[in-house]
């Protein structure tokens, strides 16, 4: 990719030290302040500003309070439908996952490379989305053993399997349900980097193609750059898509832990 | 790729600031906050709700209070025409009592004046007789110079006014 002029698509996902910190360590492992934690910060901290926003607690809300309310009742209702009334104590947890993610996804589109800022994502990098996975997974296998003990693996026989059927059915279960974290934390992994390289990537088009010739640039160069302006719209969308489906499957991971079949 | 080639590298601290920016997230924000906006949201529900049951309990309260006021309109609509016809029976049952009296009062009126009415017709037809009688005796005394009796002038008188 690097052999594409000086633009290299992926240098928008390096992890770089900030303010010194190179070798900041606890326990011997680096906790270098980068970029991505101070995306995550950042993240944290729009996201506190936006509910504390919400925290009037009037009984006739400003715009302010609405939309906080709305996005708790969001989550409230997709709890709701997917696990029923015992859904509504992870509204918490579930609120905080997607807010986090979303905020996330729409802060790495931000276009701060106009004032020189460097975005980043870090719902690009697998070591964050894995961590926010195997949180997810770790409560479904936490409350679904604390809720049914043992009888938790009736998850992988399905009702009305016939016995010949039901040892290589639980493995072939297992397996689907042990891939659950990785296609969790791998989804919203993918999604964020492709779009972010397909941007970059076009992009590179123009800047190279207007380099090249005006010719080129009048031509190749406003096709991609028309074609990015799209693409950016569908980013914004599939920032929140990526977040409300990382939501979305916790949810119906948890009923699964809940209500088992 | 950076994700792969500086995994070694930055997972830790990856997961470090994940974990710790997630928590601050999870338990100020979620555990801390959302439960409060969650708990204004309800209470609006509730209180829209129960305005609203409050409405509707009102609304029934009216119209029960309009059936109870025209119940008690025609109710006392009929007391009156009950007392209307009461009166009006008693006022005509008065006027026939009266009418009735007066009605026996006139025809006795009337059978005291035709008695009289009668004495009188006789009284004047008796003088009709007796000037009859003799004006019948002196007529026969002037043409045939007999002295009629005067039982025969009366019978002959009687006999022609019988007789129209």
């Amino acid at each position: 990719m690097a052999e594409s002029g000086k633009i290299d698509p992926m240098h928008q996902f390096a992890i770089e030290p900030l303010f010194g910190t190179d070798h900041l360590s606890l326990g011997g492992f680096n906790i270098a302040f980068t970029n991505s934690a101070l995306y995550m910060v950042a993240a944290a901290v729009v996201l506190w500003i936006f509910v504390v926003g919400g925290m009037k607690r009037e009984l006739v809300p400003g715009r302010w309070q609405m939309a906080v309310e709305y996005m708790t009742g969001f989550i409230k209702s997709l709890l709701i439908a997917n696990v029923g009334e015992g859904g509504k104590k992870y509204i918490p947890y579930v609120f905080s996952l997607f807010m986090f993610i979303l905020l996330a996804n729409l802060l790495g589109l931000l276009p701060l490379g106009l004032i020189g800022l460097h975005p980043f994502t870090f719902t690009s990098h697998f070591t964050a989305t894995g961590v926010l996975a195997i949180m997810s997974f770790s409560i479904v296998l936490a409350v679904g053993f604390y809720k049914h003990g043992l009888h938790f693996f009736s998850l992988f026989v399905p009702h009305g399997t016939p016995a010949l059927m039901v040892v290589p059915l639980f493995f072939i279960e297992l397996v689907s349900f042990m891939v659950r974290p990785f296609s969790l934390g791998l989804r919203l992994f993918v999604a964020m980097t492709a779009g972010h390289v397909l941007l970059k990537v076009l992009a590179g088009f123009v800047i190279n193609s207007a380099n090249a010739s005006p010719a080129l640039g009048l031509t190749v160069g406003t096709a991609s750059f028309i074609l990015m302006i799209g693409i950016s719209a569908l980013e914004v969308l599939v920032a929140v898509i990526q977040a409300y489906v990382f939501a979305l499957l916790t949810s119906v991971y948890i009923n699964d832990a809940e209500n088992l079949h | 790729m950076p994700q792969i080639a500086q995994i070694a590298e930055t997972y830790s601290s990856q997961i470090f600031w994940l974990l710790l920016t997630f928590g601050f997230v999870f338990f100020v924000i979620g555990l801390g906050m959302v439960p409060k906006v969650q708990a204004t949201a309800d209470a609006r529900d509730a209180k829209i709700s129960g305005d609203l049951d409050a409405a509707k309990a009102a609304f029934a309260r009216a119209d029960e209070a309009e059936a109870d006021y025209r119940a008690r309109d025609a109710e006392s609509r009929a007391a009156a025409q009950a007392l209307l016809a009461k009166a009006k029976a008693e006022a005509a049952k008065a006027a026939e009592v009266k009418l009735a009296a007066a009605d026996a009062d006139i025809a006795s009126q009337i059978g005291a004046a035709e008695a009289r009415i009668k004495a009188a017709s006789d009284a004047a037809m008796a003088e009709i007789e007796t000037v009859a009688a003799d004006a019948a005796r002196d007529m026969v005394a002037r043409i045939s110079g007999v002295d009629a009796s005067d039982e025969a002038a009366r019978n002959a008188v009687k006999a022609a006014l019988a007789h129209g």
